[in-house]
């Protein structure tokens, strides 16, 4: 008792010591403040009180907000450089204008599309698969925190943030239709997969009310972090559709397809691990523990299945390759983005080694065996990977990191809760149909509207010239 | 007047480039190129794909000179070009007519 006195007359003290908005109201008067009631003292303890919690709040937002500015950045990151040079470099030398250029286009395009319905479709109202358009054109989207979703950050903060995810998604599949499909039919296509499997997707796993939802009154709680159904689920299995419904490009597989440059590729790989912290890190919406968490376990889940993707290849081919290692840090990273903020850092370890073998199996032996062309393995990274990882957060998620169900439960299976697995394979599963269906008939509006693909002489002759008009390299200009 | 065409490996260019020098052999015309003879090429693996190179990278040296020089000119090549392995390349000789200087039009011999 006599110590918490103490300490309530060093925080007096200290609070009085502080300058503050208050203090330049007129002063009390000198007869006051000469003998101050005992009522009067108490109130201006009160008063202390109440503006020392108001600058907590406000130094707690700063420091947030600054983060997600951050993060905000590093996930645009992802998609312009980051994934226009890994794919750009994985196509042939005339097609690598016309990959980038659809990332690029998607930065612009579903920005757009994000601020006139996107956002609220994705965030706005209560229902279990769908949004509402509360805030269409961003009305009512400003510097006041939406406590649903981040209590300490501004709502446009948070609706940012949210845009890169939504961004870099549909950005995802182009790694499928690389090197056949017409800008026309990819800009018109992304239009309607953005908002007919995307938002509702978003929706459901991180919405208010979205029956998917971990904490916010889901049916069935499925964990997902920063994305693993509603990013790289859906992008992956509607790449897939699109390989299979595309068919194969003209002179696969017996014709040489090597990547142009697989340099640029390096760099964008890098560049996506570096952008990955926002991503991931970034989900945590605060900048606190859980971040650190996120951030590290991130970081351990690339490097490990980097290492089990090269020891894979080593082991079949005698090399370990630049492609492979590149490849094998993009799996680790898909797989343990919605593990990042549920698990420890030795788990994220677990996650990467199984991941990186898995999709190393699935781009080289599961492909070879079906002969689908997914060009630039946007199934067999992001599909299989985010599947695997999806299956196990439920696996390793624990409470000593998110005690997402509440204090003290369980929330994976190694913390005694099984039964989180059957809600990520019942979250898993609603994300394979949703893609499946939904990009079924996308791909038929697109088909009978602008058209899929390319003519095959268009094709042969290269997509940066028959679409764009120009070139990526005039080198002897 | 001979011409010398030669087929060598890449790494080796620089060395044969500076043999002929020292014998003072200072003009030729190098092109990049691609070609193969019995060597066969090599195979890449990208994500599980296979694929077989069977055009290597090669350099191709073409040089003209007085028939006195060639025989020197051949034998620098060959020591300096040579490791030993399959894919060492070739040397082609050839009678040339005649030389032309663009810049004061001399003929023959005086122009190369």
């Amino acid at each position: 008792m006599k110590r918490m006195g103490m300490l309530c007359c060093l925080l007096i003290l200290v609070l009085s010591a502080l300058p503050s908005q208050a203090q330049q109201t007129p002063a009390p008067t000198t007869a006051a403040a000469a003998s101050p009631a005992p009522a009067d003292n108490a109130q201006a303890v009160a008063d202390k009180l109440s503006q020392l919690d108001q600058r907590v709040t406000s130094a707690q937002s700063s420091a947030d907000n600054a983060w997600m500015l951050v993060s905000a950045a590093l996930v645009l990151m992802m998609t312009g450089p980051g994934l226009a040079l890994f794919y750009g470099g994985l196509v042939r030398r005339k097609n690598v204008l016309a990959i980038m250029m659809q990332s690029f286009a998607l930065m612009a395009l579903i920005t757009v599309l994000w601020a006139l319905v996107g956002y609220s479709l994705c965030f706005g109202g209560d229902g279990p698969v769908l949004g509402n358009f509360q805030f269409a054109i961003l009305r009512g989207v400003g510097v006041v925190p939406n406590p649903d979703y981040s209590g300490s950050i501004p709502q446009l903060t948070f609706m940012v943030y949210q845009l890169m995810f939504a961004v870099i998604t549909p950005a995802l599949i182009t790694g499928a239709t690389a090197e056949r499909m017409k800008f026309s039919g990819t800009v018109l296509f992304m239009t309607l997969w953005f908002l007919i499997v995307y938002a509702p997707m978003a929706h459901m796993v991180w919405g208010k009310g979205g029956f998917l939802h971990a904490s916010l009154g889901g049916k069935f709680p499925t964990l997902d972090f920063a994305g693993g159904t509603v990013v790289h689920i859906t992008s992956g299995v509607s790449a897939l559709v699109c390989a299979l419904y595309m068919g194969k490009r003209v002179g696969y597989p017996k014709q040489p397809m090597p990547p142009h440059s697989l340099v640029l590729s390096f760099i964008g790989a890098c560049l996506l691990w570096v952008g990955w912290f926002g991503f991931n890190a970034g989900s945590a919406l605060a900048s606190g523990g859980l971040a650190s968490s996120a951030f590290v376990a991130t970081h351990f889940g690339a490097a490990a299945a980097a290492l089990s993707w090269s020891v894979a290849e080593w082991l079949n081919n005698g090399r370990a390759s630049a492609l492979g290692a590149i490849s094998g840090a993009v799996a680790g990273l898909v797989a343990i983005t919605p593990a990042a903020g549920f698990v420890g850092p030795i788990s994220g370890l677990a996650i990467g080694v199984i991941a990186g073998a898995f999709c190393y199996w699935m781009v080289t032996k599961f492909k070879a065996v079906f002969g689908y062309d997914d060009a630039l393995d946007a199934f067999g990274v992001h599909g299989a990977g985010g599947t695997i990882g999806a299956l196990l957060t439920g696996v390793f998620g624990t409470m000593l990191i998110n005690p997402i169900f509440g204090d003290g439960k369980p929330v994976g299976g190694f913390d005694g809760h099984w039964g989180q697995v059957g809600n990520q394979l019942v979250g898993v599963l609603i994300a394979w149909v949703f893609a499946l269906v939904g990009t079924i008939v996308i791909l038929k509006i697109v088909d009978v509207t602008t058209g899929v693909r390319v003519s095959e002489e268009h094709e042969v002759e290269g997509l940066d010239i028959t679409q764009h008009g120009e070139e990526g390299y005039n080198l002897e200009t | 007047m001979m011409k010398i065409e030669a087929i060598i490996q890449p790494s080796r260019f620089e060395s044969v480039k500076d043999a002929l020098l020292e014998i003072g052999i200072d003009g030729m015309t190098v092109t990049e190129v691609r070609g193969h003879g019995r060597q066969k090429g090599h195979t890449e693996v990208y994500r599980g794909r296979e694929y077989t190179v069977d055009l290597l990278p090669k350099i191709k040296l073409e040089l003209v000179l007085p028939d006195n020089l060639v025989n020197r000119a051949v034998e620098t090549i060959l020591k300096s070009a040579k490791t030993g392995k399959i894919g060492d390349g070739k040397i082609f000789l050839s009678r040339i007519e005649e030389a032309i200087r663009i810049r004061n039009e001399e003929r023959g011999e005086n122009a190369l």
